[in-house]
């Protein structure tokens, strides 16, 4: 068995649905009986579970925090109260002051806006370049298929994590864009296999080929006729893929190989909270609480999501 | 099957040497060993600094692929890795580390993959019931957790205890007490108590994992028919969930311990630094920062080396779960 099947299973890959094209000979006149189509089936299913909704909402509410937060707040995330000098959460500061004297509230807010902002664009952009690559690598087979499965099964075989730190030294000096690229760089890889293997199965469906001797391009085909066939799994992967960069993104900077001062993310303000985390627990926990929150959160929907693509993974048990 | 296995060794005998070698070539790109030596006051000449560099063989000066070629020319000859910035050989500094590294690693994952597929049969079974949620939501907390967070959350926990106890119950830091003498009996105690949270947090995270994919496999087989007759030719229910449920349920997992390794491996680097022991996470994380190029490369080599067995030793799994395999 390879490697592919088993992500599959993994992912719960529903056998690929297919909406019947519409051929114009034969179809009778009138209103069409038109099929339920399969994304609001989905989307039905979707809004039945109430993880979805716990998922949601709670997103939605860290969202809406850290972007209108800092606008209630008086003190921003890097000017010093000298009067309150690593204190404890007050009334005056929420979650606090580290020992010179910064709000860790506003600093929080802050670090969790940078932490969303590049799980958000990571994670996506993981899961377009799977699309990509596995799709041609599946469409095109032969040579370019082989090489690139090559090239994915080299990328497997380090662990990401350690890519990262090796690569870091080049993305020291240059801004938190290009480590959201290197993050969504390393994070491609197993979905593109899933891809790559749907993908292999639907290039000889009925509709593929017919589109094929008609003469529709590659790139046409792939964005017509394949990528919306595997569109479900994919957004999946995007939602995880937000949870996963977001953990490399915060491991990253919390072992300062990430986002470097005067850059503040969750991962440098837990850097700064562990060693006081014994001491002065509040700089640790409340940074920490902060991103499993919103780690939690984003992992429901995406697990509410896999559900509703694939409700027959293991129900059917008497 | 015996071939097959070899097959699959060499496969990945290749994969993981190549891998290494971009590790290399990458490394050499990124880093900048001159650089520390131009930074110093006074600053030695051109001379001493072309030397030394040449001597550690990570001139800049020189064609990465050359330097590549030496380096994999002294490993066969002379089974040598080279020398660290600080002059020390880079196989003695990875013997001296490898085993704390490598005692958390093996420890952590088997525990992680024991609890993890037996909770996995246990949610299965036993679906949608109470333990069956509790399981899933404490794997989803444990996925939101980045690993170091976890760390130190259980440093913080023990520290409680060791408060509400009144005496040192666990001792988390480092991986021995510094100083300590006593009986073989007292220091092997000594490291396993240091061991304990950062084999917990390992195994938490093996087990999070695993657990949701055996849950999700072992789904699959219970609605398979082979289960329905195996309990219509009169085998009882443990019986058939074991005998031929678990074990086919067990196929699929054993690729997926091969893929899930790699998280593994850095999670117990991560779990390595936070808990201040001298293994190969701190080696990496010391190379890095010295822009040490033979020292990255001999990290990544050891790392290669590590998946290489472990994706073999997941094949001979699969081998001996799967007859279709060994035919």
């Amino acid at each position: 068995m390879s490697l592919l099947e088993e992500t599959n299973a993994e992912l719960g890959a529903p056998d690929v649905l297919v909406t019947p094209q519409p051929l114009g000979v034969g179809v009778p006149s009138g209103p069409p009986a038109r099929p339920r189509s399969r994304g609001r089936l989905i989307w039905r299913r979707l809004t039945q579970t109430s993880r979805f909704w716990v998922g949601a909402i709670v997103i939605g509410l860290i969202l809406a925090w850290a972007l209108l937060g800092p606008l209630f707040y008086p003190f921003d995330a890097f000017g010093r109260d000298p009067l309150n000098m690593g204190l404890g959460p007050t009334q005056l500061h929420w979650f606090g002051t580290n020992s010179i004297g910064q709000d860790l509230y506003a600093q929080t807010l802050v670090g969790l806006q940078k932490s969303l902002v590049i799980g958000l664009i990571a994670g996506p952009l993981g899961t377009l370049i799977a699309a990509v690559v596995g799709s041609v690598a599946g469409y095109m087979g032969g040579v370019v298929d082989r090489v690139l499965v090559w090239c994915i099964n080299l990328l497997l075989v380090l662990p990401s994590f350690i890519l990262l730190v090796i690569l870091s030294p080049l993305f020291k000096g240059l801004s938190w864009v290009f480590l959201t690229i290197f993050i969504a760089g390393f994070s491609w890889m197993i979905m593109a296999q899933v891809v790559r293997s749907q993908t292999k199965s639907l290039r000889d469906r009925d509709f593929v080929k017919a589109a094929r001797y008609m003469g529709v391009p590659m790139p046409k085909i792939l964005g017509r006729h394949i990528i919306p066939n595997v569109a479900s799994l994919l957004i999946i992967d995007a939602t995880l893929g937000v949870v996963a960069a977001i953990l490399a993104e915060t491991s990253l900077s919390y072992f300062g190989f990430g986002i470097r001062a005067p850059d503040v993310s969750l991962g440098t303000l837990l850097a700064e909270g562990t060693s006081a985390a014994v001491t002065r627990p509040w700089l640790f926990v409340f940074p920490a609480g902060a991103l499993i929150v919103t780690l939690f959160a984003v992992s429901l929907i995406g697990d509410a999501l896999r559900d509703a693509v694939d409700p027959t993974s293991g129900v059917n048990r008497d | 099957m015996v071939l097959y296995i070899f097959k699959r060794f060499i496969n990945y005998f290749f994969l993981s040497m190549i891998a290494t070698c971009l590790a290399y070539v990458v490394s050499s790109l990124a880093l900048d060993p001159a650089a520390k030596y131009y930074g110093r006051n006074p600053q030695p000449t051109q001379q001493t600094i072309d030397n030394i560099l040449n001597g550690l063989g990570v001139n800049p000066d020189v064609p990465v692929l050359q330097r590549l070629w030496e380096w994999l020319v002294n490993i066969v000859a002379h089974g040598s890795l080279g020398n660290g910035v600080n002059g020390v050989s880079i196989v003695d500094q990875i013997i001296s580390r490898a085993g704390v590294s490598l005692r958390l690693l093996l420890i952590g994952s088997l525990i992680g993959a024991i609890v993890g597929v037996t909770l996995g049969v246990w949610g299965a079974v036993r679906q949608y019931k109470l333990s069956d949620q509790v399981v899933t939501y404490g794997s989803y907390l444990i996925f939101a957790t980045p690993t170091f967070v976890i760390g130190v959350l259980l440093m913080i926990g023990a520290t409680v205890l060791n408060g509400a106890a009144g005496m040192q119950l666990i001792t988390f830091t480092g991986e021995y007490s510094a100083g300590l003498t006593g009986s073989w009996w007292d220091l092997a105690l000594d490291r396993g108590i240091h061991l304990l949270l950062p084999t917990i947090a390992l195994a938490l995270i093996g087990a999070a994992g695993y657990s949701r994919y055996q849950r999700s496999v072992m789904l699959d087989v219970l609605s398979a028919d082979f289960i329905r007759t195996a309990r219509a030719k009169g085998r009882s229910r443990n019986s058939a969930l074991v005998r031929h449920g678990v074990r086919v349920a067990l196929i699929p997992m054993s690729t997926f311990f091969a893929y899930s390794f790699g998280t593994l491996v850095s999670g117990s680097i991560m779990l390595e630094i936070v808990f201040s022991f001298h293994g190969m996470g701190e080696f990496a994380l010391n190379a890095i920062s010295q822009s040490d190029i033979n020292a990255v490369a001999g990290t990544t080599l050891f790392v290669a080396i590590l998946i290489l067995f472990s994706s073999t030793l997941s094949e001979v799994l699969y081998a001996a779960l799967d007859p279709r395999v060994r035919n």
